[in-house]
This record gives C-alpha cells, structure tokens and sequence, in this order.
C-alpha cells in the first residue's frame, strides 16, 4: 500500500519534470506544444546512446541531455516555433502534431524500433525496506532527484530578476515588452530550460517508462493532462496534478488492472468540466 | 428583396463546380476495375471529414477526439447487425441515433473552458471509449468485432466481395448527408454559427444563445461521424478498436484542414488528397510515410494553406498569406 504510494509518486515527480517546461511555454505565449514529448525523446535516446555506444557512466549523461534537449529546443524555438506564436491554436496543433511524426518516424529510421535498454548503476539497483514500506532505490533517486529540481525552480522564480522577469511575462506580454523586458529572450530561455528539463526526465525515465521510437505519442495525453489539470499559473498546480496523476495511475494500473488508463482519463474528464481553468488556474488568465 | 438578402441567397446558390462534383461521383460508381475498395473508404473518410468540418470550420471547436463517434457507431452498427437484425439501413439509422445521443452527452462537456481544455476533454473521451472497447467482453477487445453479416441492402442488393454495393451505398449516404449540412449551414442555424465562431462575445450580445448552438452542432457532427463509422463497419464487416484511436481523430482533422476548413466540400477534398497521398508515400517508403506526412504538415503551416495550393503566389513579394 505505501510502497504504491511511493511508487506513484516518484512516477508523478517524473511526470512533473516532464511536463513542467511545457506548462510554462504553454503559459507564456499560449502555445499549444504537442511535441514537448519529443525533447523528452531525445533525452533519453542520448543517455542510451551515450551508455551503450561510448561507455559513459549513467550519471555523466544526465547533465549532457540536459545540455543537448536544451540546445535542441532553443535551436528549434528560434526557427520554427517562433513564427507560431501568433497563429490560431489549430495551426499549433497542426504543426506540433506533424514534428511529432517526423521525430518517431525519424528515430525509428535512424535508431530503430526496438525498446531501448538502460542499465542504471549497481548501487542505484533493488530495493530495500523503510519501516514495511518497499521502497526502490532508483525510484528514491528519482525522488530525490526531481525533488531539488522543483526547489531550485521555485526559487529561481520567485527569487532571482530572471523570475520575476518570466512571471511579469507570463501574466501580461505586452506590457512587461512595454517595460523594456525582452520577452523573446526570456521565452527563448524559458523554452531551452523547458526542452532541457524534459530531456532530462526522459533519461530519468528511460528506466521507469520505457524508451521507443513511440514515446512521444504514448506520453503526450499524460502531459497534457498534467498541464490542463494544473492550470498554467504555478509551478505548484502542475506538481500536485503530476502527483495525483501519477499516484491515480499507479494504484489504477494495480487495484484495477482491467480498466487500464480509463480511471486516469475520466478522472481527467470530470475535473476539466468541473474546472475547466485547471485545478489551480484562475479565472482571470487567458 | 434587400441587399442582405441578396447576398446570403447569392451564398446558397449551387454552384458550377458542386454540380460537376456530384456528377463525377455518380459516374465513379460506373467505372470498372479493382479501386472500388479505395474509393469506398474515400466515401467513408470524406463524410468522416464532413462532419469534423461542421464542428471545426463553422463552430470552431477544436477538436483532438473526433474519432470517439466514428468508433462509437462503428461498434453501434456491428453490435446491432449481430444481435438485432442485419439490415443495413436500419442499423446506419441505429448507429447515427447512438452517436448523437452521445454527442449531445458529451456536448454539454465541451461547452466550457478553453482550447486547451476542450482539446483534452475531447481527447479523454476518445481515450475512456478505446480503453472500454479494448477491455469489454461484448466488443471483442483486441481483436475488434470480427463476424458482421450484413443482409442484402434494401432486401435487394447483396454486398459483394468486390465492393461496388458497398461503395454506392456509402456514396449515396455521402451526397445524401451533403445535402442536408449543406441546407442546414446555409441556414439562419449555419450563419450563427459563423457569427459565434468568428466572435462569441458579440454573438452573445446580439442575443444568440451560443451553448444552444453549439450543443446542437456538436450533435449533429457526432450523429454524421456515427453514420461514418456504421459505414465502415458494415462495408467492411469489422469494426476495431482502430477506429477509436488518437491516429484516426489525427488523420481526420488533418483531412479537414489539406482540404480548408468553412465550406463544408473541404472534408471531401481532403479525404481525396489524403488518402491518394497515403496511397503513394505508403507505397514508396511503407515504414516511414508518416515522417514525410508530418513534413507535409509542418511545411503546410509554415506556408500556409491558401499559398501552398495557390503555387503562382509562391514567388511574390509580400502576396498571400
């Protein structure tokens, strides 16, 4: 039972890291990313590739998908995306859906199509018992992990000028622009960061989620619900919606393995149309 | 007669083109050889397409889960011919009362919030209807509904192994259903529907009752989708949980969207397109059309639509989009 619990939520903190780049650039020019999952790809394909291909330890790939996902992401935001800012949410969606094609086929053709392993350090294997509670060292590592990943960005936000800058953007582009903050550049660094931090969840969670040319479809809906279910003002909504996510579809996917994800969707379903802002949105936002 | 008048009656005149349209059609079913099969799923994809188009092009609604009532009357239709009675008509009637009865259900989720949440709302319900079909007893999981017997249409016409039944059938409910959306968005209902799609604040204030509208336009999309996938169920003798899938919601809206939203031929012509540049790229490179489909897409954004079919606009300066 707790061990579930603890499961489900280092399933909802990888979720969160996942998701938090997109539900910041979602907030911040109201874009809607269907191929945030894809930097999530790339990630995790470098730390594979970097594993297996070049010997490099697990822990030494991690900062490099952060490093690669995150030029990846400022290199494509100031080409392609850029220019869609502006456009209708059909147009977005259009466009993201068709990167995401080209990025499952692209893998595939490049790398293959077959499940892609990753062998996490010996002392990061197994698990050991806390009080009855099982608890999987890799999984604690995720914790833990993620855990100073959400502190730190808290912090920067509500700390440092970056943060303030990117809150004052994200509440009104117009007239932070009209304050001599360089809204561009803030978004192209908040979108790196963003692309960043999902690459990294995906070499995270390489492990826990799995790895294919497919995963960028597979996890898109759970994103999304992240972000929709959140609501895109905090970085808080996101989190306790990552959590619940994650801990609703644990305990589903063991007390009632017939129904699958369906417990996830509908729940999805009944906050949406209860609060349609999100969980935690407000009302006053776009 | 006043000068408004005019002008919208100018809008419902038939044009030159539709005529030709309806007449190639009727000439289709006559042509001999073996792309009957293709041109039936044509048929199928482009009432598909239809009634996406009703929704997205004159109500604006955003939609990622088109595809729940497509496999909703696909399972109807298949169901019913198993158990009840085979007759085709009856069960298309079946089905398309289904999903519309479905469609006004979930009408009343998609009225709220934003793109955002009515993407994932119409999402979610895709997603809760595949995951039902794939663990249900009666619906074959997996498997798909295999075994559907169809009996002879209108107790005459037997559907054949080559097809040519199947597809009048479909085309006749295609021209059929044409007919009535294309009555109904040259309606006062059709032009409301622009007016809240283009600016619901200033619909609300000149007194249209937009949740109405929409709900009604919801359902009767989801009532024409219905009619979709009982066709294809029953053309085809199988309905799989295929039809519920994220693809199909996809692929559909990108049918909509080659073809141009907001003048309802849109969905036929880019069933047409769609499925023709299926056809090739499948066959060319079967593994990794789909690379070039999203380069398509990307590429059709970028540019724009009306100056990707427009080429002559392609080298002028500041022109088009």
């Amino acid at each position: 039972m707790l061990t579930l619990l603890f499961d489900g939520i280092a399933y909802g903190m990888l979720l969160f890291v996942l998701s938090v780049g997109l539900a910041v650039t979602m907030g911040l020019m109201n874009f809607i990313n269907l191929a945030h999952g894809a930097f999530a790809m790339a990630g995790g394909y470098t730390t594979v590739l970097l594993m297996n291909k070049l010997g490099v330890p697990f822990l030494a790939t991690l900062p490099i998908a952060f490093a690669l996902t995150a030029l990846l992401g400022a290199l494509l935001e100031r080409t392609l995306y850029r220019p869609m800012y502006k456009r209708p949410h059909l147009d977005q969606v259009l466009f993201s859906i068709g990167l995401v094609f080209m990025a499952v086929t692209g893998v595939d053709y490049l790398i293959g199509s077959q499940q892609q392993m990753v062998s996490v350090p010996a002392w990061l294997q197994g698990r050991f018992d806390l009080a009855a509670v099982g608890i999987g060292k890799y999984r604690l590592f995720i914790i833990v992990i993620c855990g100073l990943l959400t502190v730190a960005l808290q912090l920067v936000l509500a700390r440092t000028r970056f943060g303030s800058r990117l809150r004052a953007a994200v509440d009104d582009p117009r007239v932070a622009q009209g304050l001599g903050i360089n809204v561009n550049q803030v978004f192209l660094f908040t979108f790196a960061v963003g692309s960043g931090l999902a690459g990294l969840g995906g070499a995270l969670g390489a492990e826990v989620l799995g790895l294919d040319p497919s995963f960028p479809l597979k996890f898109m809906v759970y994103f999304l619900i992240v972000v929709s279910v959140g609501g895109t003002t905090t970085i808080t909504g996101p989190l306790l919606a990552a959590l619940l996510l994650g801990i609703a579809d644990v305990f589903g996917k063991y007390y009632a393995p017939k129904l699958g994800s369906f417990i996830v969707y509908t729940l999805m379903i009944v906050i949406l149309t209860l609060r349609p802002q999100g969980l935690f949105g407000q009302k006053g936002s776009k | 007669m006043s000068a408004v008048q005019t002008s919208l009656r100018a809008d419902a005149r038939w044009r030159w083109w539709e005529l030709a349209l309806g007449a190639a059609a009727i000439v289709s079913l006559f042509i001999p050889g073996g792309h009957v099969l293709l041109l039936n799923e044509i048929a199928i994809l482009a009432l598909f397409a239809v009634s996406l188009d009703l929704i997205l092009g004159f109500a604006g609604i955003v939609s990622l889960g088109h595809a729940a009532f497509f496999g909703f009357g696909a399972y109807t239709a298949g169901l019913f011919a198993k158990h009840v009675m085979p007759d085709p008509l009856v069960g298309l009637v079946v089905a398309m009362g289904a999903s519309a009865l479905l469609g006004a259900v979930c009408s009343v989720l998609v009225l709220r919030g934003s793109d955002l949440t009515r993407l994932m709302v119409t999402l979610g319900v895709a997603a809760v209807l595949y995951e039902l079909a794939n663990k249900l007893e009666f619906t074959g999981g997996a498997d798909g509904l295999q075994g559907i017997v169809m009996g002879p249409l209108l107790g005459r016409f037997e559907f054949d192994l080559y097809g040519r039944t199947a597809y009048a059938y479909s085309l006749i409910t295609l021209i059929v259903v044409m007919l009535i959306a294309r009555r109904i968005v040259h309606s006062p209902f059709g032009y409301s529907l622009k007016a809240l799609r283009d600016n619901r604040l200033r619909a609300t204030s000149i007194g249209l009752s937009v949740n109405l509208r929409l709900a009604a336009v919801y359902t009767l999309a989801a009532a024409f989708a219905g009619m979709a996938g009982a066709l294809m169920a029953q053309t085809s003798g199988f309905a799989s949980l295929d039809g519920l899938d994220f693809h199909r919601s996809a692929d559909i809206m990108l049918m909509v969207v080659i073809g141009g939203t907001g003048y309802l031929y849109g969905g036929i012509f880019g069933a047409v397109a769609f499925k023709l540049l299926h056809e090739v790229l499948s066959a060319w490179t079967p593994q990794y059309w789909t690379f070039w489909l999203g380069l398509f897409l990307v590429v059709l954004v970028m540019v724009g639509r009306d100056r990707l079919i427009r080429p002559w606009t392609w080298f002028k300066r500041g022109g088009g989009a």
